[in-house]
């Protein structure tokens, strides 16, 4: 009796306070990933601020680094009632790859000091973190890089330069992978060092991408300090924790096909853009059946990470299926965009200008956006090769290249 | 695999142990090589009844467990695994779900106590034509002083030759292509008038054509209500549907496995052929699709067990993924084996017989696809 009784407390008492704290200015705000506090939106700051008292922020995370110890499905409640009142958390956004990726990494490999100096921060939003992990040759084959880190004593000085950091321009720190020993095999001379990006020699330039501005740079270090002391997991073994920290990537992107915002359905878009049967099906049978098609898959997909989830509570070995669900996260919302524009016609081919209308502007630039998601945190080949290698036990290739 | 209670677990395990030893493929192979006209192995069919399999979805005071449709397909999924054939699906499931779904109380007690004893063996004759489309049954029944009368035919019957009672969609109103005016009746099957021609499948299963010539059913072999019987049809079609995407899971699972194995020892150009990228990826993304498809078949059945009020979406959704899915596999299962693969020794050609058979029964892909969108409204 108690236990149905209490996740119902739990839930009035979140109700309760997130209806007396969100801030109704910013319920037609639309949050984004480029998100910088720089001060413009006091309310957004305001949020930010009694979310972080909460813990609320990070709330899966323990107190005494700023979470709110709360299990997962406490932590869900949450979520659906800022979503209830047309909220959002911001503070994911707020710390770039903080509360996804280098906090819970700071919290496997991280010292007693590091835990205590980042994981706060990370959790209010105050600080913005990036990561510098590719290089110009260094993409999928991560192994390959050649930033330099040369051992000062108490630090290192850094050397190379970093491509696709996200967030880097407006990150106020950044966890980078650096070399530290030439000699060895290329994963076993790899560290993983984490350094303020206001240091001497460390310089962003913004990348201009096929959808317009991006939020990605290069970022280049030139003779740039970062302490011992930030040295995450031990000397030379940061393939280690780049490792776990891509599967931290994977496990955030899995649900990418569903979205933050409400996006219009393609049988809506439909009733708009083609033409209908009387019975409201599309008259274009071709059309139509690719559309269904895809709708199935999206449907797969979200009963694959509901049934994964559930496997889970039966202590089901899960971490295998990130791969498996980041592929088809891709395929489904890759498939959405050609789709809608294919709906849009003429309408969802416009760049700019005011012969198309905001959302038919949005789809186009999602459309292009889009193409990344098969590319960055492990491109869909990168992806296949994880399930054949670890999860099938398919041995590696012995073909050259 | 969905989060099985344990009493799913132990019925997966036993089935997969007797399914593996007591009933592998070779026995099949065996079976449809000794011509036999019913098509599946009586002492088989025999421990199947041994092990309650045939009370899973019967209520315990008709004599069975009621232990529901994820667990019956469990064990279906065993039995795709090994393409063991029996009447277990066309009974127990199809049949049984129609008597428990429609029939009254005398119907209940009557016939569902022998589909669990194995006494009686249930099947559902409705196609007409060479598609899945129940609203154009045409078989007419006609009223008469003391009961009904019907005429017409039926294609397609899962263990037709087998089956003691058939369970027929008749037209009693209006015409083909209505779904007003459909009734289902129970017609025995030596009664006078039904003829019954056994049909050569390429899955060597047991089908029949069946003919009714001025049959004659009593009153009381009305199943359900009068010309009201496509929604209840409907359901007992979407109990089918689901369970049969547990048997194709097992079917795909299997042909799977079979090539992982093969990618794992076959050595071509000096290495294992699952060491070269291109066979690696296909294997990654047969896998991905089995574990995609593997939700939508085990939300179908938990759908049904739940008495959800999508239940015709979420099985539409798992027959076509499931088709989609068991459709590549059966024919990567060959392409990957290569040679071996085409020849009758080797089991593949088994398995892609049957995956065609079982893609088509009850609808395939296409019907399936446009039933979803429509339930979707577009």
């Amino acid at each position: 009796m108690s236990e149905s009784m209490q996740p119902d407390q739990f839930r009035t008492s979140v109700r309760e306070w997130v209806e007396g704290n969100f801030p109704s200015s910013l319920s037609s705000y639309v949050p984004s990933m480029e998100d910088d506090n720089d001060g413009s939106l006091p309310d957004l700051e305001l949020w930010r601020q009694r979310l972080a008292d909460k813990g609320w922020g990070a709330p899966t995370w323990p107190t005494e680094y700023g979470g709110a110890g709360l299990s997962h499905p406490e932590a869900k409640v949450v979520g659906q009632e800022i979503n209830r009142v047309g909220g959002f958390n911001p503070i994911p956004a707020l710390a770039g790859m903080g509360v996804t990726m280098v906090g819970p990494t700071i919290m496997e490999y991280g010292t007693d000091d590091q835990k205590a100096r980042h994981l706060p921060s990370i959790a209010s939003g105050a600080v913005r973190w990036c990561l510098g992990l590719s290089e110009p040759n260094a993409g999928s084959d991560l192994a390959s890089l050649n930033t330099k880190a040369e051992d000062k004593g108490d630090h290192f000085i850094l050397n190379g330069q970093k491509v696709w950091t996200s967030g880097a321009h407006i990150s106020q720190w950044c966890g980078a992978l650096v070399r530290t020993d030439p000699d060895k095999k290329k994963r076993d001379g790899i560290s993983f060092v984490m350094l303020p990006m206001n240091r001497e020699g460390v310089e962003t330039r913004p990348i201009k991408l096929i959808s317009g501005a991006s939020p990605f740079c290069e970022t280049y270090f030139n003779n740039a300090r970062a302490d011992k002391a930030d040295l995450l997991g031990p000397l030379n073994q940061g393939w280690s924790v780049v490792k776990r920290l891509l599967q931290h990537e994977r496990q955030s992107q899995t649900s990418a096909s569903s979205g933050g915002t409400k996006r219009e359905s393609l049988q809506d878009l439909a009733k708009r853009y083609v033409e209908t049967n009387a019975d409201g099906s599309i008259a274009d049978a071709d059309l139509r059946s690719r559309i269904i098609l895809h709708l199935m898959d999206d449907q797969a997909h979200k009963l694959t990470v509901g049934r994964i989830t559930a496997e889970a509570r039966g202590n089901v070995e899960v971490s295998a299926a990130a791969s498996i669900l980041k592929n088809s996260a891709t395929n489904v919302s890759q498939a959405r965009s050609e789709l809608s524009l294919e709906l849009m016609g003429s309408q969802g081919i416009g760049w700019e200008g005011d012969d198309f209308n905001e959302q038919e502007l949005n789809t186009v630039r999602e459309w292009l956006w889009g193409k990344a998601i098969s590319i960055y945190g492990g491109s869909f080949e990168v992806q296949n090769n994880i399930i054949s290698k670890n999860i099938l036990g398919l041995p590696e290739t012995t073909q050259k290249g | 695999m969905a989060a099985l209670s344990e009493e799913q677990s132990m019925i997966r395990d036993q089935a997969k142990s007797w399914a593996s030893e007591q009933a592998p493929v070779q026995k099949f192979r065996e079976m449809r090589d000794s011509g036999i006209e019913q098509r599946f192995t009586a002492t088989t069919w025999a421990e199947m009844i041994e092990m309650g399999w045939t009370g899973i979805l019967v209520p315990e005071e008709y004599g069975g467990s009621e232990l529901g449709y994820l667990t019956f397909g469990v064990v279906l999924e065993e039995l795709g695994r090994q393409l063991t054939a029996s009447p277990l699906f066309a009974s127990a499931l199809v049949g049984a779900s129609a008597i428990i779904l429609a029939g009254n109380e005398e119907q209940k007690q009557s016939l569902l106590p022998k589909v669990v004893d194995g006494s009686e063996l249930l099947t559902l004759a409705l196609d007409e034509g060479n598609h899945h489309q129940p609203a154009l049954t045409a078989l007419r029944a006609e009223k008469n002083p003391s009961g009904f009368t019907l005429n017409g035919s039926k294609t397609f019957v899962l263990e037709g030759m087998a089956a003691t009672t058939l369970i027929v969609a008749a037209r009693t109103s209006g015409k083909a292509g209505d779904s007003e005016g459909i009734s289902l009746f129970l017609v025995a099957a030596d009664a006078a008038g039904v003829a019954r021609s056994s049909m050569q499948t390429v899955d060597s299963r047991g089908y029949a054509k069946v003919e009714f010539n001025n049959v004659e059913v009593a009153s009381d072999g009305l199943l359900g209500s009068l010309d009201q019987g496509f929604d209840v049809l409907e359901s007992i079609l979407d109990r089918a549907r689901a369970g049969l995407g547990a048997e194709m899971m097992g079917t795909a699972a299997q042909a799977f496995d079979m090539t992982l194995d093969y990618l794992k020892t076959r050595e071509q150009f000096g290495s294992v052929i699952g060491s070269f990228q291109a066979l690696g990826h296909r294997a990654a993304v047969l896998f991905s699709s089995m574990e995609l498809s593997r939700s939508c078949m085990e939300a179908a059945l938990q759908a049904i067990d739940n008495g959800d009020d999508d239940i015709a979406e979420a099985t539409s959704l798992s027959k076509a993924k499931m088709g989609a899915f068991l459709h590549e596999m059966s024919n990567q299962l060959i392409q990957i084996h290569g040679g071996i693969g085409m020849t009758d020794e080797f089991d593949a050609g088994l398995y892609l017989k049957r995956a065609r058979v079982l893609e088509s029964a009850y609808g395939n892909q296409a019907y399936h696809r446009n039933r979803y969108a429509t339930l979707l409204g577009f």
